[in-house]
């Protein structure tokens, strides 16, 4: 595919526009995907509901600010894809369709992240909303604190989230084995995001350590702001921060992918 | 040995109705070779689904070596072998070795039986060259060959085969036409297929049953079919000529013996 | 059928251990995956030390003992819940051809023994508790009996998603809800949740019979409900009763089964 001047400009917001159509086809899963995220949301909410019974006021939520949280990381689970996935990139690394990619005039690590723009726009709405609306209902949750850095936050978080699954994803040029890679990206970003407890009540060290991770970007930050329980100059510095690293990290490996396997002939 | 009587099977797409197979009635008596012809969508996969117990008929009844397929599907799995062209039963991670030997052991074949079985196969199909390949590796022939295997392990009485010959080139089919003439003539196996290879047919079948829009356009022999167009000599152009008429005249298949409900009727 | 079942199980376990690296991944994979809800479980005694009025151990017991039976039943018949994916291959037609029940084909296709890593991780976490617990002989027999009612509740569980996929081929993941939800669910006591919650799981979808009602009757606890202690003996019959409504859910699908159009 060869672009002439100016297509540039356009590309990337029509790849968006792609990701957002190509996933709109896959409403039926989506819709079951956010059924799923709404019963496990309420699994989930008593049990934190019980532990803010026994501790109120622990990591500097209420009871309504736990809830809160809770159906906010179950509704981040499809558009930061927490569990994982969400890109073609170890599909096409398997096959070697990765070459045509890499001998595009346009930078891979961009055309993924536009498309994965657009998966995450479609499923912020289709299966962030049901749970949202759910524990509004069944729980009732507060509204955001500052709705236009939450939204922007949220934004963040899908780049940091793209960043770390590029990264993954482009592993699997030099790992063999690149299901024990996804289980063991599974493992971190569930965890350590807060999407199975709020990060600010781990203990101690281990607390401090989980809340500079990049993970926690994706899930807890976004929450904080969007519960004012942090300082949201501070909390999309900090996304940003990350962003920044992990796309810087994951263009030098798009480099070397590219030598390895178009210049050494994979 | 088969016995259809009224059977009908629909099927609702998107709210629509879609008659796959109407009111189809046949004999097929033991040690009989019969193929089952008709065009695409005429519902001839659907039949032979019906017979073997994979679909439950909407009307009619059914009788394979004397069980109602859908009720005694397991029972009947040990009575009949079946064979799809378009897709293997083997298992694709599995050497085709390993794939026989789990087949042997979900029909409780006996080892000894097994072997001679399998020596049988080897020298009539030519499968020693491959025996250790994964069924993925396999080609188109190998597999096919394979699949026949597989089906025949258990000595059926009666095979049912969904377009066996389908992708194979000359060589392999004129094997495995002759494999099937052989079974059908010295073991008395009887044998139902469906193809759209009418070589198949003029070499192997005595009746020939034709479906269209899910009925039953005729029933008898090459010649029954030959004498729908006199003068006509090559067999397929016979059967393009009654496939296009069924194309122009989609509700009233010439030779249906009742008129037809109303409603669409698939695609032909 | 057990046989059957073995004989395939041991088929695919043959094929597996000819790649035992990517074995030892997926079995540690699983151990980790598990260790999560025990670091969860570590994180919320790190700030209390009662939830809805349980101890850590009292906690450990209960999740030990859904854990391990969900462990099992998802080594053995988790696969059900694959059966979308053999609608939508055409594999369930083969499997329909063979003179072996489907539900014992589909749930022993792709066997993976590595799954047995959860099965031993929640029953240290189970056999931890109970030691600590010091439960007197007279009740400690019923500890069996309701890990194996658990794994009868939650392979029903699973032959409900899957028969439950035969009307929803385009959306199979509905059924996770029903059996990693229950297996969520039951991790916790269930003085977690609403009354009315607990009532639904009690005499609707018997969830509350794998460990929930048989733990308090091993722990000697009353029920907050305030139905009579012997309600926990009862899990064997609510076992039961969920797997006949699943195995007639499950005919019902085959029979409605439409295979694919090719
Ligand atoms: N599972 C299904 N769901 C919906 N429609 C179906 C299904 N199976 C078959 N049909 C429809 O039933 C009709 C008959 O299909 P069938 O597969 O039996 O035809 P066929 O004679 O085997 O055709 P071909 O020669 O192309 O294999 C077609 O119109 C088809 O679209
Ligand atoms: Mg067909």
């Amino acid at each position: 595919m060869i672009l002439g001047h100016g297509a540039a400009v356009s590309l990337y917001p029509r790849l968006a526009w792609y990701g957002f159509r190509r996933h709109a086809t896959y409403w039926a899963a989506a819709l079951a995907g956010a059924f799923t995220n709404t019963v496990f949301g309420v699994l989930r909410a008593y049990v934190l509901i019980a532990l803010w019974q026994a501790r109120p006021g622990l990591g500097g939520y209420d009871v309504a600010g736990a809830v809160t949280f809770t159906f906010l990381t179950q509704a981040f689970i499809g558009p930061m894809q927490l569990f994982g996935g969400g890109l073609d990139l170890p599909q096409r690394i398997r096959t070697g369709d990765v070459a045509l990619d890499l001998v595009r005039p346009a930078s891979l690590q961009l055309w993924c992240l536009s498309e994965d723009l657009g998966r995450a726009a479609y499923l912020f709405v289709v299966r962030g909303g049901p749970p949202t609306l759910v524990g509004a209902l069944l729980f009732g949750i507060v509204a955001p604190h500052a709705p236009a850095a939450f939204l922007l936050s949220v934004a963040l978080g899908v780049v940091v989230s793209f960043g770390w699954r590029y990264i993954v994803a482009l592993a699997t040029c030099w790992v063999m084995d690149d299901r024990g890679l996804g289980v063991l990206s599974m493992v971190l970003t569930t965890f350590f995001s807060g999407l199975m407890l709020p990060l600010a009540i781990f203990p101690g060290w281990f607390g401090e350590l989980a809340r500079a991770l990049p993970w926690s970007a994706m899930a807890q930050v976004p929450a904080d702001v969007y519960l004012g329980t942090a300082d949201p100059a501070r909390a999309l510095a900090f996304q940003a921060l990350w962003a920044a690293v992990l796309l810087a990290l994951g263009a030098l490996m798009t480099g070397a992918a590219r030598r390895k396997v178009v210049i050494q002939g994979g | 040995m088969i016995e259809a009587d009224g059977v009908g099977r629909t099927f609702t797409v998107r709210r629509r109705v879609v008659h796959a197979v109407r009111d189809l009635s046949f004999r097929v008596a033991a040690g009989e070779f019969v193929a089952c012809l008709g065009p695409n969508g005429a519902g001839k996969s659907t039949t032979i689904k019906m017979l073997t117990g994979i679909l439950t008929p909407t009307s009619g009844r059914i009788r394979v070596a004397g069980l109602d397929p859908s009720r005694r599907r397991t029972a009947l799995a040990r009575r009949i072998g079946v064979v799809f062209g378009q897709r293997t039963t083997l298992w694709w991670d599995l050497p085709l070795r390993d794939s026989l030997e789990l087949v042997r052991l979900l029909y409780k074949v006996d080892r000894k039986v097994f072997r001679e079985r399998l020596d049988e196969m080897c020298d009539l199909l030519d499968l020693g060259g491959f025996l250790a390949t994964p069924v993925r590796q396999l080609s188109l022939g190998q597999r096919m060959r394979g699949d026949i295997t597989a089906a025949l392990l258990h000595d059926p009485a009666v095979l049912v085969l969904d377009e066996p010959t389908i992708g194979l080139d000359v060589v392999s089919k004129a094997e495995v036409r002759d494999f099937l003439r052989r079974l059908n003539a010295e073991r008395g196996t009887t044998v139902l297929l469906t193809t759209h290879d009418l070589g198949d047919v003029e070499r192997l079948c005595r009746r020939v049953l034709l479906i269209d829009h899910g009925r039953l356009a005729l029933d008898g022999t090459l010649d029954d079919l030959r004498a729908t167009a006199p003068g006509v000599t090559s067999i397929e152009e016979v059967v393009a000529g009654l496939y296009l008429r069924s194309r122009t005249t989609p509700r009233t298949p010439p030779p249906a013996p009742r008129p037809a409900p109303d409603g669409p009727s698939g695609r032909a | 059928m057990i046989r059957t079942y073995a004989l395939l199980a041991w088929t695919w376990t043959r094929a597996a251990a000819q790649y035992p690296l990517s074995f030892a991944l997926m079995t540690a994979g699983g151990l980790v995956v598990g260790g999560l809800d025990i670091a969860v479980i570590w994180v919320i005694f790190a700030n209390t030390d009662a939830l809805a009025g349980f101890g850590l151990t009292e906690v450990m017991f209960l999740y030990g003992a859904s854990q391990l039976a969900f462990a099992l039943a998802d080594m053995l018949f988790g696969n059900v819940d694959r059966i979308s994916q053999h609608i939508g291959a055409g594999t369930l037609d083969v499997m329909l051809i063979r003179p072996v029940s489907p539900f014992v084909q589909v749930a022993a296709d792709r066997f993976t023994p590595h799954r047995i890593g959860r099965s031993i991780q929640a029953g240290a976490v189970l056999a931890v508790g109970l030691t600590r617990l010091d439960v007197p002989l007279g009740r400690v027999w019923m500890v069996p009996v309701m890990v194996v009612s658990g794994i009868v509740i939650f392979t029903a569980l699973f032959t409900l998603g899957g028969a439950l996929q035969f009307l929803l081929t385009a959306a199979p993941e509905v059924a996770n809800a029903f059996t990693y939800g229950g297996a969520t669910l039951t991790q916790y006591p269930l003085s977690v949740y609403d009354t009315r919650v607990v009532r639904g799981l009690t005499f609707v979808l018997p969830l509350a019979f794998v460990n929930w009602q048989p733990g308090l009757y091993v722990l000697g606890r009353p029920d907050p409900l305030g139905l009579p202690s012997w309600t926990g003996l009862l899990s064997p019959a609510a076992a039961l009763t969920l797997a006949a409504v699943a195995a007639l859910a499950w005919r019902a699908g085959i029979r409605r089964y439409r295979s694919t159009g090719s």
